[in-house]
């Protein structure tokens, strides 16, 4: 019979592998998990991070969605922000 | 203390921290504390001028609260050594 696991004991499975991130601010990291501690605390390399920005267009009212995206080879990032962990999103996947 | 002891490990180094309020500062790690708040020496802001009230600034403190991210220089980092710690720190449902 399996020992009861906490949830840190599942993000320690995904140690060198990569995983996303989704953090506060609609910010998304996808990136290699090399370190993390009980904060949420992690440093991770090869890291793509996507923004995510709504506007809202004055005369129409339209809502406009556009991400901004950029490159990382070593991120320590900050347990505060982060929201959720996973591992990589596929998509199309059952 | 796993991440305590890995900025221990890059005192002296070029890193760019990275704030919740946007800001990014580039300058050299003179110190750390188990807080994980940092004194960076000879800073320098990314997008100054966005920023012009850091321009008369050599030196900060910065609490470690207020970081979101840290950039560091792949080569600066063992991650073999990063990996094994984060294992060993969560062994054994701690």
């Amino acid at each position: 019979m399996a020992a009861v696991e906490q949830p840190l004991d599942l993000i320690r499975l995904s140690l060198d592998e990569r995983i996303y991130v989704k953090c506060r601010g609609d910010r998304e990291l996808r990136g290699r998990l090399h370190a993390y501690d009980q904060h949420l605390n992690m440093v991770l390399s090869e890291v793509e991070e996507t923004i995510t920005i709504q506007e809202t267009d004055e005369e129409t009212d339209e809502e406009i969605i556009s991400s901004k995206k950029r490159n990382v080879e070593m991120l320590f990032v900050r347990g505060d922000v982060v929201i959720l962990v996973s591992p990589p999103l596929r998509t199309g996947a059952s | 203390m796993l991440f305590f002891s890995f900025f221990k490990t890059l005192v002296g180094k070029e890193i760019a921290v990275e704030l919740k309020n946007e800001v990014t500062l580039r300058g050299t790690l003179h110190s750390v504390d188990q807080y994980l708040n940092v004194k960076l020496t000879d800073i320098s802001v990314e997008d100054a001028e966005r920023f012009p009230q850091l321009a008369a600034i050599k030196n900060c403190f910065i609490r470690g609260s207020a970081i979101r991210y840290v950039q560091i220089p792949k080569d600066e980092v063992d991650v073999e050594l990063l990996q094994d710690a984060a294992r060993k720190e969560h062994a054994g449902g701690k």
